[in-house]
């Protein structure tokens, strides 16, 4: 069959589903539960599912499926095939975009080597995905719940997290906004509505759900949820979970797939066999999908406005599937050239940046001067550099903190215990590196 | 009137204090209504509050626990879920974080295994890790321990498994004045809360009165009750097993010796002052449970008496009474001596006891 003729076919399918749907929906009351609906002649009446029967026995292949096409605005030297589709976001908004992209980017590179200095003790890089978290925050509200998988500093850049409170967190010291209970990375702001990052692979997403699913119940609802994660972490049973319950529950979720190719050194072909983490949404599992360029922040940003207003409309959640490519190794404890040649990784981190495509937009539209980046990248590092140097010298937390947040009222037995170490410490004060914790 | 052993048990208890015919003719209520009318009252009374599980809305839940919940607060607040506790858990989790106080059933806590990692990392220890960012009130429950007759997959107690775990606060409770305080108490409390039913104690009633009725009656989390006060030794269970204790206390009493039966009500935190105090009263102490000995809560109480120096109060070793340490066997009369029964723990008491059994048992005569 032509793909014009499967393509309709398909749409004809999709069309006749949504007709079922609206019946179904129709005529089910509430407290009454029915398995009967009204659907077209020819559409078979099973609970299960509503389809046509067919007499010609054929194994429905996956390449009988087209593809989920990617909705990108800029081409990778920034120009704009359809000018409609320029969000017309006007100088200031790109060039804070511009900035942010760049300070996530120079900082990155900064607390990489830092560890590598021993100077922290862990950390993991946003190289090549900066238009993905850009392109998504700018296009929510900050009262939109975010909650991450552990690679989206940037959309915490855009929101206003500042460079002293990452490296806080990545010391662990007096300031840190997480008391020095969790790894570098794991950032998290109440202010900035971004939920703390939690290490398990995929928790977070029955967890958005379910927070989605709060935010729905409250009277006159205008914010979001919104989850990211990897196509890796895609495969956990939490992921199947998030989406069925997204769907069954009506959740105002959007369930955002940062794809860039490797679950540490499993390339997304050892993944899955699908098509890609968009493929799931629609038959998989009856939700809306975009599938976009996550390398063009405008596409990013245009396919995110439409999926918050969308969800926020229906109730209903979307699959949003950025495709990009991790450009940096998975952590600092990874050298991903072990699995992957150099010269792959250099296509994806000079023409196809996120970066120089928006860079390349900005030099058409006039906004950009050279002289410009490399001061503020010289800046950047700067400031980086130097609050590297604070943050080292900052005290670690009083260590009575150790016994807190267990509870939300501290327990006897660790009110006790509390006691009882500082009265070790206070009898044992010259074997402890006291001056190093705030007293 | 038909009485059950337990009633006659439970009177018996009672009797060694005045007992009036009102008492006697109290009203009744199942562990099952206990837990159906503390649901209802905490709907009814915070909008946050609501309950989701398999089978819990229409069809009134597994154990119908959840009987006319549905057609009364309708889908928003009832919720059934598809068959993912994994998922559910985590959905529950979710919605509590973002300030909804969700109730989680699990149909047995068994099932509860495929959750657990959402119990654990994604509930008890966040609260912790985000700096107190983020908390987790939610309630988590369904039965544990050995149900009848359903084998080793649905029999297993995870009293010890989850009371293992700080940022977790874990209840198990007897009977209804238990059920409806205790869980009531989990409801309202910050923390999320394990709470540990038991599918055979469903159906037994208890007497109750307009204080156990009353829409706010609470019972404080971490605070042992003691059924029935003795002086010769100390038997603390939980659960299920706190009916063999009182029936092997009715059985020891005709011996002449008066066990003090203590009621933990609750795993984590462990009342342990209240163990400690009887312990220097009686001097002897047998723990009682249904789950298996190693690591079990009998185990965490030998420790802490050690630790205390209530130690120096035992005239004897502490004996555990425990499941037989091999995975639930499925034929009845396998199952039943599989769980410590009336007579083990009667047996336990007098070689606890030892020579002053004897001598007790000389009293008498």
């Amino acid at each position: 069959m032509s793909f014009l003729r499967k393509s309709v076919k398909l749409l004809n399918a999709a069309a006749g589903r949504q007709q079922n749907l609206k019946a179904i929906v129709g005529s089910t009351l509430r407290h009454q539960r029915t398995y009967s609906s009204e659907p077209p002649n020819d559409y078979a009446n099973f609970p299960g599912a509503k389809a046509p029967f067919v007499s010609k026995l054929k194994l429905n292949m996956p390449e009988d499926y087209a593809p989920i096409p990617i909705y990108r605005v800029m081409d990778r030297d920034g120009f704009i095939a359809d000018e409609t589709q320029d969000p017309q976001l006007g100088r200031e908004v790109v060039e804070k975009m511009f900035r942010d992209m760049l300070l996530l980017n120079t900082m990155d590179k900064i607390l990489y080597e830092s560890q590598r200095q021993g100077r922290i003790s862990f950390y993991m890089t946003n190289f090549g995905e900066e238009a993905s978290h850009i392109g998504s925050a700018a296009a929510l509200e900050m009262r939109d719940l975010i909650y991450g998988q552990y690679r989206e500093a940037g959309v915490l850049v855009w929101r206003g997290f500042r460079i002293d409170q990452f490296i806080d967190q990545c010391y662990g010291n007096v300031d840190d906004l997480g008391r020095g209970k969790q790894m570098p990375v794991h950032y998290g702001s109440r202010e900035l509505n971004f939920v703390t990052i939690s290490s398990p692979l995929s928790t977070q997403m029955p967890q958005a759900v379910g927070a989605a699913y709060a935010m729905k119940m409250r009277p006159n609802n205008d914010a979001c949820v919104v989850c990211y994660f990897g196509e890796g972490a895609a495969s956990e049973g939490d992921a199947h979970a998030a989406f069925n319950f997204a769907a069954t529950l009506n959740c105002p979720v959007i369930l955002f797939c940062r794809n860039n190719g490797f679950a540490i050194s499993t390339p997304s072909h050892e993944q899955y066999r699908g098509d890609g983490i968009a493929g799931r949404g629609p038959m998989g599992y009856g939700i809306a999908t975009i599938r976009v360029d996550g390398t063009d922040v405008f596409a990013v940003y245009n396919a995110m406005k439409e999926a918050r207003e969308y969800v926020l409309r229906e109730n209903k959640p979307v699959v949003f599937e950025a495709l990009a490519y991790r450009v940096g190794h998975h952590s600092t404890s990874d050298d991903s050239t072990a699995y992957r040649s150099t010269e792959e990784i250099e296509v994806w981190n000079s023409v196809e940046h996120p970066i120089s495509k928006l860079k390349r937009y900005m030099v058409h539209k006039g906004w950009f001067d050279e002289a410009e980046e490399t001061a503020y990248i010289k800046e950047v590092r700067k400031k980086v550099l130097k609050q590297i140097a604070v943050s080292e010298k900052k005290l670690k937390p009083n260590w009575k903190e150790m016994f807190e947040g267990v509870y939300a009222e501290m327990p006897e037995h660790l009110v006790e215990q509390q006691r009882e170490l500082q009265e070790h410490i206070e009898a044992h004060k010259d074997s402890y590196p006291l001056k190093d914790f705030k007293q | 009137m038909l009485r059950s052993r337990l009633t006659q048990a439970a009177c018996a208890a009672q009797r060694a204090f005045s007992t009036t015919p009102k008492v006697l003719a109290a009203k009744q209520m199942t562990v099952r209504d206990a837990l159906n009318s503390a649901l209802d009252e905490e709907l009814s009374r915070d909008d946050r509050v609501f309950l989701l599980g398999e089978e819990v809305a229409q069809y009134d839940g597994a154990y119908k626990v959840s009987r006319g919940l549905w057609k009364k607060y309708g889908d928003k607040r009832i919720i059934d879920t598809p068959i993912t506790e994994m998922g559910f858990a985590g959905i529950a989790v979710g919605a509590a974080m973002a300030g909804l106080r969700p109730v989680c059933e699990f149909m047995t806590f068994n099932f509860a295994m495929q959750a657990i990692d959402h119990i654990i990392n994604s509930a008890a220890k966040t609260f912790y890790m985000s700096a107190g960012a983020v908390n987790v009130p939610i309630v988590f429950r369904g039965p544990n321990g050995a149900a009848s007759g359903v084998a080793a997959q649905h029999s297993q107690c995870f009293a010890a498994w989850y009371a293992h775990c700080p940022g977790l606060k874990v209840i198990s409770p007897y009977d209804t004045e238990d059920a409806r305080g205790l869980l009531k108490a989990a409801i309202r409390d910050p923390d999320p809360v394990v709470f540990l039913e038991n599918e055979l104690m469903y159906g037994t009633a208890f007497p109750v009165d307009d204080k156990i009725l009353d829409k706010d009656f609470l019972v404080p989390i971490g605070k042992a009750k003691i059924m029935r006060p003795g002086k010769d030794i100390t038997i603390v269970a939980h659960s299920k097993a706190v009916e063999t204790a009182l029936l092997a206390a009715a059985d020891l009493a005709k011996k002449g010796i008066e066990a003090e039966i203590i009621n933990l009500r609750s795993i984590r935190p462990l009342d342990t002052a209240t163990i400690f105090a009887s312990v220097r009263k009686t001097h002897h102490l047998i723990t009682l449970e249904n789950g298996w000995p190693q690591h079990g809560v009998g185990a965490e109480i030998c420790a802490r008496i050690m630790e205390d120096q209530t130690f120096f109060e035992l005239d004897a070793p502490v004996w555990r009474c425990c499941g037989v340490d091999v995975p639930m066997p499925y034929a009845k009369t396998l199952e039943a001596n599989a769980l410590p029964r009336v007579a083990d723990v009667a047996e336990a008491a007098l070689k606890v006891l030892g020579g002053k059994a004897g001598k007790a048992t000389a009293a008498l005569k």
